[in-house]
């Protein structure tokens, strides 16, 4: 039972740690919209998160086969690759932050991400449901 | 939770923000100022920023913002001739401050923007964070 509850939630977990680590990579692109010579960043959520649910490691990661092996420095805990954005504008100082595209993007996280809690709210309504005796 | 990151990220850049906020006061109220504590005319000040990794050593996730250093404005003086004044030399002529005034307007409002951007990724995450929370509620 527990580990079919598990198998249930193990999706909109990824999801919500992926949704999370998106919005710390967008909160650090506005918080630097005015730091000469730094780079926008993003992930691919789509790609990342069919690479997490199909159990896949990302490419180039270590594999840890030992317990006693040490993790890579700089690994995010999904192994999200984070990617540099490609600017439409360019900045004299070098820097590539486009507030209008990074505000837009970060709401859209913010959705995404209470939808996803909407959702697994919604499973977790159904298994109490279920579980309930009458 | 990872998304009490964001809230570190977001305080840094305000602290950085209003610190450029406090040097643009500085030029404002001192464009005027002949002298100064070192002797010569004030300088214009400007704040550098620099991007800072943010986050616990293993997971290096965002970028937070500190204010590198403050420099002097390296433009020419501003040179007026005004033979009555203390401070003028023997051709009668007192140096100003280089702040230019335009400038520091500009410079003013966009602080000012980046502040309001910043506290608005602070409140987004708060509901987000308080959406989590009352799950399975």
């Amino acid at each position: 039972m527990m580990d079919k509850l598990d198998h249930l939630f193990q999706g909109h977990a990824a999801a919500l740690k992926l949704a999370s680590f998106r919005q710390q990579l967008l909160a650090s692109n506005i918080a630097n919209a005015d730091t000469p010579h730094y780079k926008a960043v993003d992930i691919d959520f789509a790609a990342e998160l069919s690479r997490v649910m199909s159990g896949r490691a990302a490419p180039g990661t270590l594999a840890t086969t030992h317990p006693r092996h040490l993790p890579a420095p700089g690994a995010n805990p999904l192994g999200a690759r984070v990617l540099y954005r490609t600017d439409v504008q360019g900045n004299i100082d070098g820097n590539t932050v486009d507030m209008d595209r990074e505000r837009a993007q970060f709401m859209e996280n913010a959705l995404r991400y209470e939808a996803i809690v909407r959702v697994l709210n919604t499973e977790i309504q159904h298994m109490k449901a279920a579980l309930r005796t009458q | 939770m990872s998304l009490f990151n964001v809230f570190n990220i977001a305080a840094s850049a305000l602290t950085a923000q209003s610190q450029r906020l406090n040097v643009v006061a500085s030029n404002l109220a001192n464009a005027e100022s002949a002298t100064s504590v070192n002797g010569g005319p004030y300088r214009a000040k400007q704040v550098v920023f620099q991007a800072i990794p943010m986050g616990t050593p293993s997971v290096t996730a965002g970028a937070g913002v500190v204010v590198r250093e403050v420099v002097d404005d390296p433009s020419p003086l501003r040179r007026v001739y005004d033979p009555r004044h203390p401070a003028a030399d023997k051709d009668g002529y007192v140096t100003y401050p280089n702040v230019n005034v335009v400038d520091e307007m500009v410079n003013m409002i966009s602080a000012s923007r980046s502040y309001q951007n910043n506290v608005d990724v602070m409140n987004t995450t708060k509901a987000m964070m308080l959406k989590l929370l009352t799950l399975g509620q």
